[in-house]
This record gives C-alpha cells, structure tokens and sequence, in this order.
C-alpha cells in the first residue's frame, strides 16, 4: 500500500523526522493520500483518503451525503500533549465511509507498526472523552486536598497498574495544551466533567501572558 | 479479601488471627491460604521454612473473644455500614482499651464507620486492594474523630508488613475508587454512545495509556454487577453524574451478562477465545 502525504507544517501525529514520513510517494502514484493541515481534494480512484484531525470532528471536513467522501476517514495519532506520539491511531469513520477505505487504512497504519482503533465521528474520539474527565478530577482532588500529586499518582500505578499517574501525565504533557483540550471538550459536550480545571486555566493564562510579553 | 489481608500480616510475622463467625468460610480461607503459599514455594518465591512460619503464625476464631489481645483488628465484612458500626461496637467490648480498629472499606465513610465504636479516636481506614496477599498499594484514611497516634501507628504497622500506605482524605472511594468507578462508567457510556465497540476502546486505551487493561475488560473482571453496586454506593453520597449507573449496565445485568463469571459481558469469555460482545 502507497501513500503521498500532502501537508502544510508539521504534523502531530507524524512529527518531522517520523520515519512514516520517509515512505511517502507522489500523490498519483499512491493508493492513499494523507492531508495534514491541508484542505484535502476528493478523488474516488483513491483506496482511502486520510485527513488528519486535530480536536475538530471529521464532518467539518467532509459532507456524508456526497458520494465521492465515501473512501474519506479521519484519524488521529494519539499524543499526550507534548509527549512523542503513542503507537495507537484513531481512525475516524463517518456512516457512509465504504469499509474498503476502511480496510485500506488499517492495512496501512498496521504496515507502519501502528496499532488502530476504529471510531465514530464524536467530539474526543475515544481516548480524549474517557480520560479527560478523570484528568479533571484528579486535578479537582489536588486542589481539594484528598491526597499529594504523589500519592495520587502512585495510587493509581500500585493500585491499577498504570504506567504513570494521572497528574504527572499532566504535568508532563503541559498544563498549558492540556486547557485546550479539557476546553475544547467543555464546549462541545457542556458537562461539568469537561469543566478546564483551575491548575490547567492558570497554566494557560500564564503561557498566553508570557506569549504576549515576547511578542513586545 | 480477610484471608488475603492475613497473610500479608502472617507474612511480615505478626501473630494473625482470622475470625468469621462460619467455620466453613474460615476453613475455605485457610485452605486458600496453604494453597497460596505452597505455590509460592513451587515458583521459588519462598521456602518451605519460611512458609511454615507463617502457617504457624496464623489461627482463626468463630468467638470475637477471641480477638481479645490483639493490638490490631483489621475489619473486612460487607461494605454494609449498620454491619461496620455493629462490629465496631463488639469490638470495644471484646478487645483491649489501647486496640486499634481498620476498616478496610472501598466505598464508605471512615468517620460513620467509627461512629459505631465508642473509641473513634482509635479508628482508622485501611483500604487494601486486591488480591491483598499481592497488591503493595493501602490506601489510608483517618476519621474526623481519629487520633494522630492512631494514624502513625497504623501507617508504620503496614510499612512493617512491607506494604506502600498512601495517605487520603475520608472522601467516597478514596483515591482509587473515586478516579475508577467514573471511569468506567465513562467507558460504558462511550459504547451505549456509539463511540466505538468495546474491543476498539480498549485498545485505545491499552495502546494509547499504556494501561495493562482496558476499562471494560477490567469491568468484566470485576462482574458487572459488582459495577452497579460500587454506583450505587457513590451515587448517592457524591451526587456525581459519572457515578451514576450508566442505562447499558443496568440492562446488560437484567441480561445475565455479568462479565466473565457468567461467561460474557463486554466480551463473550466462551472457551479461551475472547470476543467483543
């Protein structure tokens, strides 16, 4: 399976240097293209076309309706904030993408060592909408005083398993992005779980004020 | 969850006494026991000394006198509060005026548990995960009423046990409940939603988090039913939406599918193979 990838910047779930990027061909010569931060063109004769997602859904690129989206599907490498890119890909479907292009992607995500999740086109994909909300609330605990960021961490990697605890993942990917995410979320759902926590606003405010003082 | 937390206690070389009002449930226990060291014994993580010191360690009552001097009485009955505060009462009148008493509940209220023991200052939250014989992790919670003597005490008793304590505020779940019920219910919602079936999410989250399970395989772990009763339990005392049984759950258990002890929840568990349901 061949795949051009047309692009504008650098992409998140193919940062410059991802050796992904290498096996890229010409856009005629391959089966699928790949658009990241490009407007992206329908082309039927293509086994699958890819847009890459950032916290927009897939339908503010396409319309369902029109036949030639049929082989257009979203995805989405999923990173923590800043961290480098995981192994999982969010593949986004709408309700008429042919499962042709679905087949396409996952064959070609698979042959680059990544792993795909298949899902439908709603605000957060998967991984966003479950661990957003406990994110949150683990910050809201710190804030509460149920527990040390320490304790809760290690809680949760003795008690669960998990690799690292929820507040360090955090911390480590960036308070600052992390706001955007929670925000984003926050509008599209308008539950009080996606609320942007207090540590994560203040983290914002000060990088978008230290932004503006550079800018001076 | 009692005979794991004995021997963890039989282990570190404290003197460990099991009681349960049946004899059956404490001979079953026991018997889960040998049988756990003697596993052990066969992976070469003990020897046969030393899991012999820690038989002999451990004896068992159906007579809560017989609990009478012990400095430690780590409880882990029913998550029922009139059946906590019940026993807590007994337990005054049967042990030493200077005993400590732990509970070991997930879900409910230290300072209401200890309410029912006319000495709350020596109550304290002990909250082991399971298996208990395996798990480092004690989460632990003082009352408003518990003395700091209590505390300390508590606390150093589990590091002598080789255990990590953590401390928390006495808040519903704790850490770990109050982070993973939610959680899953979250997890439960994101099917009934469409978001994408339970084998998609689960990789997600194993491959994306690094997580060792996925929420609802985790879910069909626990029992299904076990779910509901842990939202039921935190539901009411938080007020939080995300506690609140989620409708799929509640059908899947009118169903029968209670996860992998009736054979499929998330993920049908007929013969070896595992299937998204």
């Amino acid at each position: 399976m061949t795949y051009a990838i047309e692009k504008n910047g650098e992409s998140r779930s193919f940062p410059d240097g991802d050796a992904f990027l290498n096996g890229a061909v010409g856009r005629d010569q391959a089966d699928i293209v790949i658009y990241s931060g490009v407007q992206f063109t329908p082309d039927s004769r293509k086994a699958a076309i890819l847009i890459e997602l950032g916290a927009e859904c897939l339908g503010d690129h396409i319309n369902e309706d029109n036949s030639e989206h049929e082989n257009v599907l979203g995805f989405a490498r999923y990173r923590n904030g800043g961290d480098p890119p995981s192994r999982l890909i969010e593949l986004v479907r709408h309700s008429k993408t042919s499962e042709s292009a679905i087949a396409a992607a996952r064959d070609l995500f698979a042959a680059a060592g990544l792993e795909v999740s298949l899902c439908n086109d709603q605000a957060g994909r998967i991984i966003n909408r479950l661990v957003v909300p406990k994110y949150n609330a683990a910050l809201r605990f710190l804030d509460e005083g149920l527990a040390t960021q320490t304790d809760m961490d290690l809680t949760c990697k003795l008690g669960l398993g998990y690799p690292d605890g929820p507040i360090e993942r955090v911390v480590r990917g960036g308070l600052a992005s992390y706001y955007r995410v929670t925000k984003d979320l926050f509008d599209a759902f308008g539950t009080p779980a996606f609320a942007p926590p207090r540590r994560a606003r203040i983290a914002f405010k000060k990088a978008a004020t230290c932004s503006e003082t550079a800018k001076r | 969850m009692g005979a794991g937390i004995a021997l963890v206690a039989a282990r570190a070389g404290f003197k460990t006494i099991s009681f349960d009002m049946s004899e059956g449930a404490l001979d079953k226990a026991a018997k889960q026991s040998v049988d756990f060291l003697d596993k052990s014994v066969t992976r070469g993580k003990l020897n046969a000394d030393k899991r012999d010191a820690i038989v002999a360690a451990m004896s068992r009552t159906t007579s809560i006198d017989g609990l009478r001097d012990c400095d430690l009485v780590i409880e882990a009955v029913f998550e029922d509060l009139s059946i906590k505060r019940d026993l807590l009462g007994r337990l005054d009148s049967a042990c030493a005026a200077d005993a400590i008493f732990a509970s070991n509940t997930s879900t409910l209220s230290i300072t209401e548990i200890a309410s029912g023991s006319k000495h709350p200052e020596r109550v304290v939250g002990m909250h082991f995960c399971l298996p208990a014989q395996l798990m480092k992790l004690i989460e632990m919670s003082p009352g408003i009423l518990t003395s700091e003597e209590t505390f300390r005490s508590a606390w150093q008793w589990t590091e002598a046990c080789g255990q990590m304590p953590v401390k928390t505020q006495d808040k519903p779940g704790f850490i770990l409940n109050a982070l993973l019920v939610p959680f899953n219910n979250d997890a439960i919602r994101a099917v009934e939603a469409g978001v994408a079936a339970p084998a998609d999410i689960d990789r997600a989250i194993k491959v994306g988090l690094g997580y060792k399970m996925g929420p609802l395989e985790l879910l069909d772990l626990i029992g299904l039913d076990t779910q509901i009763r842990l939202c039921e339990a935190f539901y009411p005392i938080t007020l939080d939406p995300r506690a609140a049984t989620p409708p799929l759950l509640r059908r899947m258990v009118a169903a029968g599918l209670l996860g992998r002890k009736s054979g499929r929840g998330f993920f049908d568990y007929q013969g070896n193979a595992m299937f998204g349901a």
